[in-house]
């Protein structure tokens, strides 16, 4: 039973992050990339973690997993955000699918 | 469940390659920055999937805490800074 959860939290973990790697790789522009990056990839690293965490059992261990799952969880978006702020200040155009 | 985690190791190794062609490619600085920001989470992803593998996470979990904390630092540092200063 354990490991039906473990598989299947991990399998979800790494389907969203291959659709994250996809978007990063074809998306074209930092703007989309960057919510490529923030959203699917955070989520898909708290399953991967979380499967990881339930494999462990109740111990030390699956706590420590789960505060790196916290940590990344709620930094991730942060740094996302602060790139995006800092890209869109310094004067990156977003892109449109029309030409200026 | 060994395969499922050497499965998974090899999948998320190959995902790093993915965001290593965006640092090396990336038309923009942001463009790196965000790849750099990519690999940093899965070498953590990395780490705490080694450890599993090898039934010694609770010597690779610290180890992947402090990569944790100081990644999210150096991002943060460095964005800062092109925030500040500009494109240099």
């Amino acid at each position: 039973m354990t490991s039906v959860i473990v598989i299947g939290l991990i399998a979800a973990g790494l389907t969203l992050l291959t659709i994250a790697a996809v978007g990063v790789l074809r998306f074209p522009d930092f703007y989309t990339r960057s919510h490529a990056l923030g959203l699917a990839d955070t989520l898909g690293i708290g399953f991967v973690l979380a499967g990881l965490a339930v494999y462990q059992g109740l111990t030390l261990t699956a706590v420590k997993t789960v505060l790196i799952l916290l940590f990344l969880y709620h930094l991730n978006p942060v740094i996302s955000h602060l790139t995006l702020r800092a890209a869109l200040r310094t004067g990156l155009r977003p892109w449109t699918r029309m030409p200026r | 469940m060994r395969g499922f985690f050497f499965f998974t190791f090899v999948v998320v190794a190959a995902l790093a390659l993915v965001y290593l062609y965006r640092v090396v490619r990336g038309p923009t600085m942001f463009d790196r920055l965000l790849g750099l920001n990519g690999i940093s989470n899965k070498a953590v992803l990395l780490l705490v999937v080694i450890g599993t593998l090898y039934d010694r996470l609770d010597m690779f979990v610290d180890i992947s805490v402090g990569y944790t904390l100081l990644n999210m630092v150096g991002a943060l540092a460095v964005a800062k800074y092109l925030e500040l200063k500009g494109l240099p």
